[in-house]
């Protein structure tokens, strides 16, 4: 059964119909063990169906070791947001609800390669100098 | 939540993870989690709730020894 009924899908279909770039959706997952791995998989895999610049890559989180410590992936469902390079969009569990306008907002921004963010906080942020790990706790909505 | 990521894209040494607390409630302890969205930075210290953005940014750059 899809996990988007057609409204949704025409909708995020239009909006996405804007893309600038290519994106990638790269998931980890495994098939033992992993409540929501198969439904992330078959989330990303619908919305690469509705945007020709969407690319669905699955890896195994146990086999596919390289990729795994590539991307520092650490549990799983997971899911990078990757443009023309990985800028560190991350995913963890299934992005439903309002976090499924998080994903099609990450997607849109990695396309892009930026974000509408003021200038200010572009020009504060180019001041970081160290390595910044944001761990955002959501629960569904 | 909107905010980590597009820190994250506008550089490179930023990284934002969302995720899905009820997925990985280990992670509720760890993290002291009482309220949603809570923002761990660094693992050494957390935003609790939804900021605007300045206020986030300062947060976040205060964290890690940076003046806004």
């Amino acid at each position: 059964m899809a996990l988007l009924n057609d409204r949704d899908r025409r909708k995020v279909q239009a909006d996405l119909a804007q893309l600038r770039g290519p994106v990638k959706l790269v998931t980890f997952t495994q098939e033992l063990a992993c409540q929501f791995c198969r439904e992330n998989d078959q989330l990303m895999r619908e919305l690469s169906g509705l945007s020709d610049k969407i690319s669905v890559e699955v890896y195994n989180f146990q086999l596919d070791k390289e990729q795994v410590a590539r991307y520092g992936i650490d549990k799983i469902p997971a899911t990078v947001v990757e443009g023309t390079r990985d800028f560190g969009v991350r995913f963890y569990g299934v992005p439903m609800g309002y976090e499924f306008i998080s994903l099609l907002e990450a997607i849109k921004d990695a396309a892009r390669g930026t974000t509408s963010l003021k200038p200010e906080t572009k020009a504060a942020l180019a001041g970081i100098e160290t390595p910044v790990h944001l761990q955002v706790l959501v629960t569904p909505t | 939540m909107r905010l980590a990521h597009q820190f994250a894209v506008e550089n490179d040494l930023v990284r934002g993870d969302m995720i899905e607390v009820t997925e990985f409630p280990y992670l509720v302890e760890r993290y002291s989690v009482q309220g949603v969205p809570r923002t761990v930075i660094n693992e050494s210290s957390a935003i609790e709730g939804a900021l605007p953005e300045a206020m986030f940014v300062e947060q976040v750059l205060a964290a890690v020894g940076r003046r806004a």
